[in-house]
């Protein structure tokens, strides 16, 4: 087997050293019942070659050929080539948690960079070295936000990412922390309004999402005010991190919940992705997730090694502020480099591309008759458009056209059945754009 | 300060060139300061083709109450130094493509290239995890075809692809175990838990809203059948076993320890964690674990990354099946699905379905053996008591029973000399090996974890256990240079405590203006 470093010869050579009559004896200890006498029933081996056949055949059998117009979370973007060549190198692709920092100084200074883009991006002080995904990100900055003000209530706006949403209640149901959600506005924003101030004395944290759910910018400022008022703590949640090169950052939230996919993780049909949670210094060390950090050795070299690693399950056990071990470094390091290629400049103008291809979409939606755009906030790259007839209708009619049309909202509200939410990014052409125009218009004139 | 680094670096010279350094030489690396201290106003390193759309001003779009500047701090570097920088930085890492990566119950093997290759395939890597079924049916094989292959594999009855790493893994498999137990009537209280668990495995139970009752280990490092029997009371929920333990050995009760379990209701976990000595040889759900997850990125190859990714598939046995969180990958005359409609599922323990690109590589890993996968553990279990052998009367073993896929020996003849774990772990950098895992499992005072896998020759394995008899003599003929090792790194051992008495935990202008503390004398001598 080619994966395998040894001849036959070498085997018994070493099996005689060990001591050891055969292979078997090695493996004495586990009771002779209990030891497998067939082979198992599993496909293979197989060279090379054909394994690249068979990935080969399942991607023939995808959405090749298609043009899709989803989001929700996961977004299509420009990836370079330098990223992924440079994330290739077996050094980092191959090595281990930095856990000695000697010998892993560039895995160490990669994360410090990461952690520092992640902060100046969201304008918090300080951002983990990752976590699994948006989803569990926004989970632990709740049971974070629940340590730091020993309330156990959070008020979770329902224009978060649902799925999010069902994350935290499968975390949140056994820790006995009661999730109370609320609901939004015409214009697509949470309504403020309903949430009573005796609900926000009682909680832990609000919880929100900008771009939301919907795509509409939430204002941070009066939802900030109102629940640091009652001692809670803002969690503000972002699914397409790309908008911070316009929009402005979260800076009232006191605990931010990001998924770092847009800038250059392939989509890859969920995953891996790369949580992170970037807050305010005071509050770091109630942080889940590794944390790199800047030192000396004794000769004062500058160097950088995992720190503050009492809030980790290795060293606390059972008193850890997370169960968290494995994260998701690799990708950590694929955004890192994806937005050093960026820098200042590219970041803004790729957003600002986003921004004019909604737009551009927005219009080529609107002028066909019958279909409305049913919020009014001003939004990012993705944004709900309302049909005279039900998505599901439409969306087979699209597919039929090889198009991927808008993600039916009744999957997750039940109420929004003519509803589809829309993306469009920098690498979804204009003539993409007018095709999908023209066949929503034919759909819904016949 | 500066004198003393300049004699430390001329004994560098001294010890990297000795002969006893085999494996290791050394060669120029690179210094490289951060990203942000490159970076110069109006450079860039990606370009983008020109806007096919009208343009739109962003602040005029959005308005004065979202509209931002720019990104303060942001760096501005073109592509050429963003290849150097990255190259440069991964230059001082070591990794398993170097060389050796004993850590034990890490399981650092091989991981091929050609899973990196085909994770990368469009029409795989290009999938939007929303997309319909009818247009996944490729992504949907690939799951279902994995599932196959890991149940065939454990023996058990069904899966969850969803947790994405072993701790998550472990989380989901006791939201299971409670929502069986609620299911006929008592959820239970405790999760009992050996003292050589991993610490993911508390960390867990706390989050599944349970208590940890740890069980101490017996003089031979395995759970004490009689005292266990006084452990699983009526509050008992389960007990989270990992098998072979953290010693590396297997846990020679196992099926009876299930039986008790069974027999007072409760119910058997196993940490797969250690699977690379059991797949292909036997398989827990034939000697009575009830639910277990494997760590992709161990036994099935997929790479750490520096720390991640990986996936944490949940098995479990019928009982359990009805509670496994959403989605659930499904087939039915040649359709795959991914089925939502689970009335009794613990939920969702992640947005989407799973980490698919790890998970297809797990698969083409298993692809490549095939049944020839019982090869390589044979392999795994060869190299550790090879390396048993060869070490066993230089280091302490604490316990002394058969060693599966790793060993663990003591420091405690090293510490007659003032020579600790860390110390010889640090040495053994020096000769160009990454160091085993320290200080744990926490039952081995002073621990050396060794865990070879299977991915290392004889050769590799001859090296490794010179550089550990080499180092044990120098422990007792030379300790001061064992206790400043690594003598030959970019940096020497690194304040610790300074890094979390004062965090710096991101890069600022002013404070790094200030000082030029990164400025590495040309006298470094970097390996690796």
């Amino acid at each position: 087997m080619r994966y395998l470093p040894k001849s036959q010869s070498e085997r018994q050579e070493m099996l005689d050293a060990v001591g050891a009559k055969s292979i078997e004896a090695l493996f004495e200890t586990i009771p002779a019942k209990y030891r497998l006498r067939e082979a198992l029933k599993l496909p293979g081996p197989l060279s090379e070659m054909e394994i690249i056949d068979y990935f080969k055949a399942r991607a023939e059998e995808t959405s090749r050929g298609y043009t899709s117009f989803l989001g929700a979370g996961v977004y299509q973007h420009v990836r370079s080539v330098v990223t992924d060549a440079l994330v290739q190198r077996g050094e980092f692709l191959t090595s281990y948690t930095p856990y000695q920092a000697e010998i892993s100084q560039g895995t160490l200074q990669a994360i410090f960079e990461f952690q520092t883009l992640m902060a100046q991006l969201t304008g918090q002080e300080v951002a983990n070295a990752s976590m699994y995904d948006g989803s569990t990100a926004l989970t632990e900055s709740v049971l974070m936000a629940e340590r730091l003000t020993q309330r156990h209530r959070v008020l979770v706006a329902r224009t978060v990412h649902p799925e999010y949403r069902q994350v935290l209640a499968t975390y949140a149901k056994h820790l006995g922390i009661e999730v109370e959600e609320f609901g939004f506005t015409a214009s697509g924003q949470i309504d403020l309004a309903s949430i009573r101030a005796d609900a926000l004395a009682e909680s832990a944290a609000v919880v929100v999402q900008s771009p939301n759910f919907f795509g509409v910018l939430e204002a941070l400022g009066p939802v900030a005010e109102a629940a640091h008022a009652q001692g809670a703590l803002l969690i503000n949640c972002i699914t397409e991190p790309l908008s911070l090169g316009v929009v402005r950052p979260p800076e009232a939230a006191d605990i931010v919940a990001l998924e770092a996919q847009s800038f250059g993780v392939p989509s890859s049909y969920g995953g891996p992705y790369v949580g992170v949670i970037a807050t305010r210094d005071k509050f770091v060390r109630q942080m889940p997730g590794r944390l790199a950090g800047e030192t000396t050795d004794a000769a004062g070299r500058r160097g950088f090694c995992l720190t503050l690693a009492t809030r980790e399950q290795h060293i606390r056990r059972e008193k850890a502020t997370s169960n968290i071990c494995t994260n998701e470094a690799l990708y950590a390091l694929v955004v890192t480099i994806h937005l050093c290629l960026l820098g200042k400049e590219g970041l803004r103008e790729l957003a600002a591309q986003n921004l004019a291809k909604a737009r551009f979409a927005q219009e080529a939606m609107k002028a066909i008759p019958g279909v409305t755009l049913p919020f009014s906030g001003k939004i990012f790259n993705e944004f709900v458009v309302e049909f005279p007839r039900p998505m599901k209708h439409i969306n087979e009619r699209l597919l039929a056209e090889k198009i991927i049309g808008p993600l039916a909202l009744d999957r997750y509200y039940p109420e929004q059945n003519n509803r589809g939410l829309l993306c469009v990014t920098e690498v979804t052409p204009r003539a993409e754009i007018e095709r999908l125009a023209a066949a929503i218009r034919k759909i819904v004139a016949a | 300060m500066s004198n003393e680094g300049t004699l430390k670096d001329k004994s560098a010279r001294a010890e990297t060139e000795a002969p006893g350094i085999k494996k290791a030489g050394r060669h120029v690396s690179q210094n490289e300061g951060l990203i942000f201290e490159k970076s110069v106003t109006g450079k860039r390193g990606i370009e983008f083709p020109p806007l096919d759309v009208p343009a739109l001003d962003p602040a005029t779009a959005l308005g004065a109450e979202f509209a931002r500047g720019g990104v303060e701090g942001f760096p501005e570097v073109s592509e050429i130094e963003v290849i150097r920088h990255f190259t440069r930085l991964s230059t001082w890492n070591y990794a398993i493509d170097l060389g050796m990566y004993p850590l034990g119950s890490c399981t650092m093997k091989y991981n091929p290239r050609v899973n990196e290759f085909v994770a990368r395939l469009e029409g795989l890597a290009t999938e939007h995890p929303l997309q319909p079924d009818k247009v996944s049916q490729g992504c949907l094989r690939i799951l279902h075809d994995l599932q196959k292959c890991l149940l065939e594999i454990t023996g058990m009855d069904a899966a969850s692809l969803e947790p994405v790493a072993g701790a998550q893994g472990e989380l989901t498999g006791l939201l299971l175990i409670r929502a069986y137990l609620e299911s006929k009537g008592n959820a239970r209280r405790k999760i009992l838990i050996p003292d050589s668990a991993h610490g993911t495995n508390p960390a867990s139970v706390i989050i599944a809203g349970y208590e940890v009752e740890n069980i101490k280990s017996n003089a031979r490092g395995q759970i004490d059948i009689e005292n266990f029997r006084q452990f699983v009371t009526e509050d008992v929920a389960a007990l989270m076993i990992t098998n072979p333990s953290t010693i590396g050995v297997y846990e020679e009760n196992i099926a009876e320890i299930a039986e008790i379990l069974h027999s007072r209701g409760a119910l058997l976990y196993m940490d797969g964690a250690n699977m690379n000595a059991l797949a292909g040889i036997t398989r827990p759900g034939d000697f009575g674990v009830d639910v277990m997850h494997l760590n992709l990125h161990k036994t099935f190859s997929t790479p750490h990354g520096g720390g991640g990714p990986g996936a944490g598939p949940v098995m479990v046995k019928k009982i359990l099946e009805p509670f496994l969180p959403v989605p659930v990958v499904t087939e039915k005359n040649g359709e795959f699905a991914l089925d939502f409609n689970r009335p009794k599922s613990i939920g969702r323990v992640r947005a989407y379905c799973g980490n698919f690109g790890v998970l297809l590589r797990a698969l083409a890993y298993t692809l490549a053996y095939g049944p020839g996968i019982r090869q390589a553990t044979e392999d795994a279990v060869l190299n550790a008591n090879y390396i048993r052998k060869h070490l066993e009367d230089v280091y302490d073993l604490p316990y002394n029973l058969p060693s599966m896929h790793e060993v663990v020996f003591s420091d405690a003849r090293q510490k007659r000399h003032g020579v600790n774990t860390m110390d010889i772990a640090k040495r053994l950098i020096d000769y160009g090996f990454h160091p085993y895992t320290t200080a744990f499992p926490l039952i081995v005072s002073g621990a050396l974890m060794i865990e070879p896998t299977e991915s290392e020759s004889k050769e590799e394995c001859d090296l490794f256990i010179e550089a550990m008899r080499s180092i044990a003599a120098e422990a007792e003929t030379n300790p001061e240079l064992v206790k400043t090792a690594p003598h030959a790194t970019r940096v020497g051992r690194l304040d610790e405590v300074a890094a979390a008495r004062k965090p710096i935990l991101r890069w600022k202008p002013r404070q790094h203006l200030d000082s030029t503390p990164h400025k590495v004398t040309a006298t470094a001598v970097p390996t690796a």
